[in-house]
């Protein structure tokens, strides 16, 4: 069992959870990501981990509250436990040979960037961080940011905080205004990566994203997770799920995302109405 | 006295048209007095050819001759001197190619239905024996890791417990028993048998920690300072194939294995459980082995009222077990032979609506035997479907190969392993069942498992 070590909202959809998992912890690297299953009925969801304790053997997961699953998840407490955590698993970042770097984060994305971001950073990498969010309620791990980056630049949709417009305006803007990067980093919704990368490609700057496909094993089993990467099919959870965003077929991705919405609309609808968030079955 | 009778004992099954709606088991097994009457049927030759055809040498006439004088735990007892899961094999093995393959009653009528009085016998134990555990030999205080739970990683950590290692399974998955748990449905193989002997082998003293990837969780070289002083690999070959044909991305296409996994090892079949799947009305499998079978019985099981298997030989050629196909046809699932698949198609909004196939014949043998398929010139034709499931096969995972230093592959992709004893060119690192030969048969995994706790037993005894 994996117990649940510390809780920390972050905003209203977003939590931080520290989980006990010494086998996980012991080989964690930035960009690898976990298979959790809360109890037995559970789904089994990928979560990118946000950072690691080796020696006291815990991990450290941010992540939004959008369906059954997740939703069930922010029924635990400190103290309880989760039914299964399998980790890590995915290829961790290649920061090799990179100076410069910017890395562009989108909503919930900029959980699943930090660890990136933090971890250039801390092996000497000077990271500009552009984190965007829709709204100022919305902004999380600003203070993360600030002491994992060398230069952080938070943006809103709305202009309700930092500056108003999109990442990917902030973004030209550093290019345009004479900052060098060796690579870009786009973590968010696969439509702003899609857009990060086609700006980038105009400056001929490699960018890599982060890629969310459905799961089931992780391991290259199922092939569930199977995403197009430069006309050829590759496993988001073996081969990924860091990808050379420019070669990625956008659409088909986007597409292949919306599968079981309908599904787990309805499911979600249920869990919220009839319990409150807690099984009824158990 | 000897049973004259030329066929087998039929077995007792659930109505085709209400198992294809429940996912209980369709054979309901031997009555005692059926047993005893197949039993019966068995010549007890003194040259034993069944035993020959038996991967892991059951004493097939000894235990049948158990069953026939009315001793059933005796019986179980001779089969399990060498077999460790035979609750498991008698349900799944292939029989008519291996043991009743080779029976002489064969030669003119049906042969002894040595399978089904198999299973007799070890689900007679499991109900009725005194759940003693077998003898346990002392601790030798020696480790050895064996990685993966399928047939051939538990045949493999039974038998080490056996001679008196340390034995941890590392299994990736959240449940043991690899294909057996994820693959093989409840319907032919209750999971509830494959936990009990997973349980067995945990009251032997064998340690299971799943949630394990080895290769990422830790390496096979991070074992050996661990403090194990051999390794088996038995991995399988779980990485799905598809054809590259175009669509094949679109939303309702499955591989067998998320397909199988997502019912079998996620229970998307009860209620209760999370696990989202497409509900489908017209369902192609393309394949013809027993996962093809599997995904097809599934998918009419979750509701799909047309289920198609797209296979591009004929009957004759068709990989899967004969007693599957069998089912298969009783239960309504249509056989689309002689057919290709050349595109899938979709809607505007990427959801599948039908498979583009083309017809086949058979043409010379090939490098394989069988008459090789070639199109038959505009023949195309759309079959009308809302998913795809896709059984043509699985290569071998390479996490492990790519993650330990020195370990080679054979010529088909897999790990490389000597046939007899496991032995790969790491030193003190064995592997077997599919992991090597690729795509097999559970009695084979659990042959290379026994095979390779032998040599590791040998291999550890030379290297005090
Ligand atoms: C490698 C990887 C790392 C991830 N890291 C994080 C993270 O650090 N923080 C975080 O909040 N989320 C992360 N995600 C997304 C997370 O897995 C999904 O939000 C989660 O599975 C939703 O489960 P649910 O049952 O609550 O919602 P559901 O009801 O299942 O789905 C709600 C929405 O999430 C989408 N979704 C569902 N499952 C997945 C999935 N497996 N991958 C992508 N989208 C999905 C659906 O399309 C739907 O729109 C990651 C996904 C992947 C593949
Ligand atoms: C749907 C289906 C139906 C079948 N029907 C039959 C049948 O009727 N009769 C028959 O004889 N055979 C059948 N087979 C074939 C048979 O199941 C396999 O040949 C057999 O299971 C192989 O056993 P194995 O132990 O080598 O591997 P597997 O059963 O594949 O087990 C390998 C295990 O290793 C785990 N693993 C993989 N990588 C790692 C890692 N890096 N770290 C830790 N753990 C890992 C996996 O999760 C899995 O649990 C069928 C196969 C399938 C898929
Ligand atoms: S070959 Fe058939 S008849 Fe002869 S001993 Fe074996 S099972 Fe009995
Ligand atoms: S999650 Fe199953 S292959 Fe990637």
């Amino acid at each position: 069992m994996y117990e649940i070590i510390s809780k920390r909202r972050l905003n209203s959809t977003i939590t931080w959870l520290v989980i006990k998992a010494p086998l996980v912890a012991r080989k964690a690297r930035p960009g690898q990501f976990i298979i959790l299953r809360t109890d037995e009925y559970g789904e089994r969801i990928p979560l990118t981990m946000a950072g690691h304790d080796s020696e006291k053997g815990t991990i450290d997961i941010i992540y939004q509250a959008v369906g059954k699953t997740t939703l069930l998840l922010d029924q635990f407490e400190v103290g309880d436990a989760l039914l299964d955590v399998v980790g890590p698993l995915g290829r961790p970042t290649e920061m090799e040979g990179l100076k410069r770097v910017a890395v562009v984060g989108g909503g919930t994305g900029n959980a699943l960037a930090y660890p990136i971001a933090k971890g250039m950073y801390d092996t000497g990498i000077q990271v500009d961080m552009i984190a965007g969010f829709q709204t100022k309620d919305v902004v999380i791990l600003e203070e993360e940011f600030r002491a994992g980056t060398s230069n952080l630049y938070i943006t809103t949709d709305d202009g309700s905080y930092g500056e108003k417009g999109f990442t990917t305006d902030k973004l030209k803007a550093l290019i345009e205004s004479g900052e060098k990067y060796d690579e870009v980093v786009a973590v968010g919704p696969p439509v702003m990566m899609k857009f990060v990368c086609q700006l980038t490609a105009k400056y001929g700057i490699k960018t890599v994203v982060s890629l969310t496909a459905y799961m089931v094993d992780g391991t290259g089993m199922c092939g569930g997770c199977r995403v197009v990467i430069g006309g050829e099919n590759k496993f988001a959870c073996v081969d990924g799920p860091e990808f050379d965003g420019q070669l990625v077929n956008w659409d088909e991705l986007i597409q292949r995302n919306s599968f079981y919405k309908e599904q787990e609309q309805e499911d979600m609808v249920h869990v919220c109405r009839l319990t409150g968030g807690v099984r009824c079955h158990d | 006295m000897i049973n004259l009778v030329k066929e087998k004992n039929p077995m007792p099954e659930q109505d085709p048209m209400v198992r294809n709606k429940n996912f209980k088991e369709v054979s309901t097994g031997y009555t005692a007095d059926m047993a005893i009457n197949e039993a019966m049927r068995c010549l007890q030759c003194r040259k034993k050819p069944c035993t020959g055809g038996c991967p892991v040498r059951v004493r097939i006439p000894e235990f049948i001759a158990r069953i026939a004088a009315g001793e059933f735990e005796e019986a179980y007892q001779v089969i399990s001197t060498t077999s460790s899961l035979p609750a498991i094999c008698g349900r799944v093995c292939p029989q008519e190619n291996q043991c009743e393959g080779r029976c002489v009653q064969g030669l003119k009528g049906e042969p002894v239905a040595i399978g089904r009085l198999e299973r007799f016998a070890a689900d007679w134990h499991r109900e009725h024996g005194s759940g003693e555990a077998a003898a346990q030999a002392d601790s030798n205080g020696r480790k050895v890791a064996v990685v993966g739970s399928g047939p051939a990683g538990l045949a493999c950590a039974g038998d080490l417990i056996a001679k008196g290692y340390g034995v941890t399974v590392y299994e990736s998955l959240h449940k043991e028993g690899g294909v057996l748990a994820y693959g093989i449905p409840e319907f032919r193989l209750p999971k509830d048998i494959v936990s009990s002997e997973v349980s067995a082998l945990k009251d032997r003293g064998v340690c299971f920690i799943n949630n394990a990837v080895v290769g990422m969780s830790m390496t096979v070289d991070e074992l050996f300072e661990d403090g194990f002083e051999a390794v088996f690999v038995g991995t399988g070959a779980g990485l799905p194939q598809f054809m590259n044909i175009p669509g094949e991305n679109l939303l309702g296409v499955y591989s067998a294995n998320e397909y199988l996994t997502r019912i079998n090892l996620m229970k998307a079949y009860k209620p209760e459980y999370d696990t989202p799947i497409q509900i489908s009305r017209k369902v192609a499998v393309i394949g013809g082995g027993n996962v093809a079978m599997d995904a097809a019985r599934c998918a009419k099981r979750m509701g799909a009222e047309e289920v198609h298997i797209v296979y591009r030989r004929s009957m004759e050629e068709i990989p899967a077990r004969q007693e599957e196909i069998h089912h298969a046809i009783e239960e309504g699932i249509h056989f689309q032979l002689l057919t290709n698949p050349v595109a899938i198609r979709g809607t505007e909004k990427g959801y599948v609506c039908g498979l583009e196939c083309v017809e086949m014949e058979l043409g010379e043998p090939d490098a394989s035997g069988r008459r090789r398929p070639v199109e038959k010139k505009d023949s195309n034709f759309v079959l009308e479907v809302d998913a795809v499931i896709m059984a043509i096969g699985t290569r071998l995972n390479k996490l492990i190969l790519e993650t330990t230093e020195n370990l080679s592959a054979n010529s088909r992709g897999g790990i490389g392993a000597e046939e007899e004893t496991g032995a790969t060119s790491c030193p003190g690192v064995f592997a077997g069942g599919d992991a090597v030969t690729g795509a097999a048969t559970v009695i084979l995994a659990m042959g290379a498992g026994k095979n390779a706790a032998d040599s590791i037993d040998r291999y550890l005894e030379k290297r005090v």
